[in-house]
């Protein structure tokens, strides 16, 4: 990868009391997600790398260009980001057409279609309405168009489901899927809630306290033991599957995943069809031989990577899949008793006994 | 009706129109520069600006007498045309109902524009708007009912205005007589008659204005929910 296809930023400065130290690298492609609890910096770094929040001591270049460093500081209105905010603050006194525009390039050819925008996010119905009379999903789904007709280089969302609830989240989650899968553009997605990042990201960025405190690919980010995330009680694991197969008697697919074969409750699939899927770390259990009279579906030959105790006492577990290990990471959590009573250690050849798969929905 | 009656509502529409549209063009951008972000000069400002709201119109007129006057800068201004004083005259008079009527404007543009939050604005410049446009197509707009409000109360408080007038303006028809002091005139000479057809002029218009104030703010708070 060349200095050309990276986001490189790195902001120091305090603001308000809160003090921000925070540098990372990132492709200038697909989702990458900045992910930490409230108030560790997330929003302060993403603003910073729109420009709407200064700090001195700050360094933004995305590919070629540079946006910040030293001695320069290239203003919000130059740089060529898209921004969602966490409540759609469309302009009230615009209709849904006009706030679409107004970003829009004047004139010339358009990159982004005007007609695609609003089909891809469901809003060409809409386009003539007040924003006062749209519900809060629709609103935040013009928001995306808006920010997407501007034709940015960047994309940058800032919890853009935050504000809404359980079901409108469930309305936008599928536009935010095709996006994913449509756009070629860099998305930068701010987000405290993890099943939104293992659903979208393909890196994540782990800020804690204005700190970067871990940046690289999802998987190997979650099952990483040092890090918070895989120590977490609802620690699990991401993993890329290709479709195999599907039985639809019993509404099951079969999926193909590095190191490993897996069946998975699902509507229907096409064979060739790539799914992300999750599994939770409380869902694995360990056997050393492979039980055959069983109610578990999903049986998996893995390799004992590494171990950690975590502070609860119950001993965590790094699988590779594959006879050999060389396949997906899965994470394990079982308790010191049945680690010690089947002497489990790093190395061995274990059964993963998989009670839980989820499929992220497209 | 008599010119002498005419000329006096005439003028008062003149000055008061003249003094909104002044206020409007300097008013604005003092507004904007007060309501983006905290600093002390800018509670300084603030203060000078809503003045006129405490002190006595007569130490007002008083200072803007010396100010205007011959020996003051107004009058050397008014040197170079000729005039001795810029006091007593339509110029002076216009001058001192800009300043006495500035907060009546400033404020609710100032209130607007900070109702609005930075939000909109940063919306702006995300969607690659320079600072004119981003001020002219999102502040503008939404700030409109403050801009409604400022343009009634200036107008309306510069037609009600008396001490001020009285201080530098004098009693010249045509040229100073506004509405206020041609009712005080009429009332000095008894004339009733006059004082009282200008007078209940006056209060069908402070009504009028005040109805038409709160029925668009209220149309406005239900077309911006």
């Amino acid at each position: 990868m060349s200095a050309m296809d990276i986001i490189s930023c790195r902001f120091t400065g305090t603001f308000g009391g809160f003090g921000l130290d925070a540098a990372f690298e990132t492709p200038a492609q697909g989702v990458t997600a900045l992910f930490g609890p409230s108030g560790c910096g997330k929003t302060s770094v993403l603003r910073c790398i729109a420009g709407l929040q200064k700090v001195h001591d700050g360094y933004c270049r995305i590919g070629a260009s540079l946006w910040q460093d030293g001695a320069n500081f290239l203003p919000t209105w130059k740089r060529p980001v898209g921004y969602v905010f966490q409540e759609a603050s469309l302009f009230p006194h615009l209709s849904v057409k006009q706030n679409l525009l107004y970003g829009a390039p004047r004139g010339g050819e358009r990159a982004v279609h005007f007609d695609e925008v609003t089909e891809l996010l469901g809003v060409t119905r809409l386009i003539d309405r007040m924003p006062r009379h749209l519900s809060g999903g629709e609103r935040q789904r013009v928001a995306i168009g808006r920010a997407l007709l501007s034709e940015p280089r960047l994309l940058l969302m800032d919890e853009p489901l935050a504000a809404l609830d359980r079901e409108t989240k469930d309305e936008i989650l599928p536009f935010l899927d095709r996006l994913h899968d449509r756009l070629s553009m860099p998305i930068i997605y701010v987000s405290h809630d993890i099943s939104e990042v293992e659903r979208f990201a393909d890196r994540i960025v782990l800020m804690r306290q204005g700190r970067v405190i871990a940046n690289g690919a999802l998987a190997d980010v979650m099952s990483n033991p040092d890090l918070p995330l895989a120590r977490a009680r609802e620690a699990s694991v991401v993993m890329e599957a290709e479709v195999t197969g599907y039985d639809a008697a019993y509404g099951l697919a079969r999926l193909r995943v590095a190191g490993g074969e897996i069946l998975a409750p699902s509507a229907p699939l096409e064979p060739q069809q790539r799914r992300r899927i999750r599994i939770g770390a409380g869902d694995v259990s360990l056997a050393l031989e492979h039980a055959h009279q069983t109610t578990i579906l999903n049986i998996l030959s893995a390799r004992i990577a590494s171990a950690t105790q975590l502070p609860t006492g119950d001993m965590l577990a790094v699988l590779h899949l594959g006879e050999s290990g060389e396949g997906a990471a899965l994470l394990a959590r079982v308790t010191r008793r049945s680690w010690e009573t089947l002497q489990l250690r790093v190395g061995l050849a274990v059964f993963a006994q998989v009670k839980g798969v989820s499929m992220a929905l497209k | 009706m008599s010119a002498e009656l005419w000329q006096p509502i005439r003028l008062t529409i003149e000055l008061a129109g003249l003094t909104t549209l002044i206020l409007l063009i300097i008013g604005t951008p003092v507004a904007w520069k007060l309501s983006r972000h905290d600093a002390w000069w800018k509670h300084a400002l603030m203060a000078v600006v809503a003045m006129p709201l405490v002190l006595p119109p007569t130490v007002l007129g008083f200072y803007l007498l010396l100010l205007l006057g011959p020996s003051g800068p107004g009058g050397a201004l008014a040197s170079l045309w000729g005039a001795r004083t810029m006091a007593f005259s339509f110029t002076g008079l216009l001058i001192g109902s800009v300043i006495f009527s500035l907060p009546f404007v400033v404020q609710p543009i100032h209130n607007a524009f900070r109702a609005m939050g930075d939000r909109p604005m940063e919306v702006a410049a995300t969607l690659r708007a320079s600072p004119v446009r981003a001020f002219w197509t999102v502040a503008v707009p939404l700030a409109r009912p403050g801009f409604l409000t400022a343009a009634m109360l200036g107008f309306a408080h510069t037609v009600g205005e008396f001490g001020v007038v009285l201080m530098i303006g004098g009693n010249i028809p045509g040229q100073t007589k506004v509405l206020s002091i041609a009712i005080y005139d009429f009332v000095e000479t008894s004339r009733w008659r006059e004082a009282n057809i200008l007078a209940a002029g006056m209060v069908a218009f402070a009504f009028g204005v005040i109805l038409a104030m709160n029925m668009l703010e209220h149309r406005m708070a239900r077309d911006n929910a």
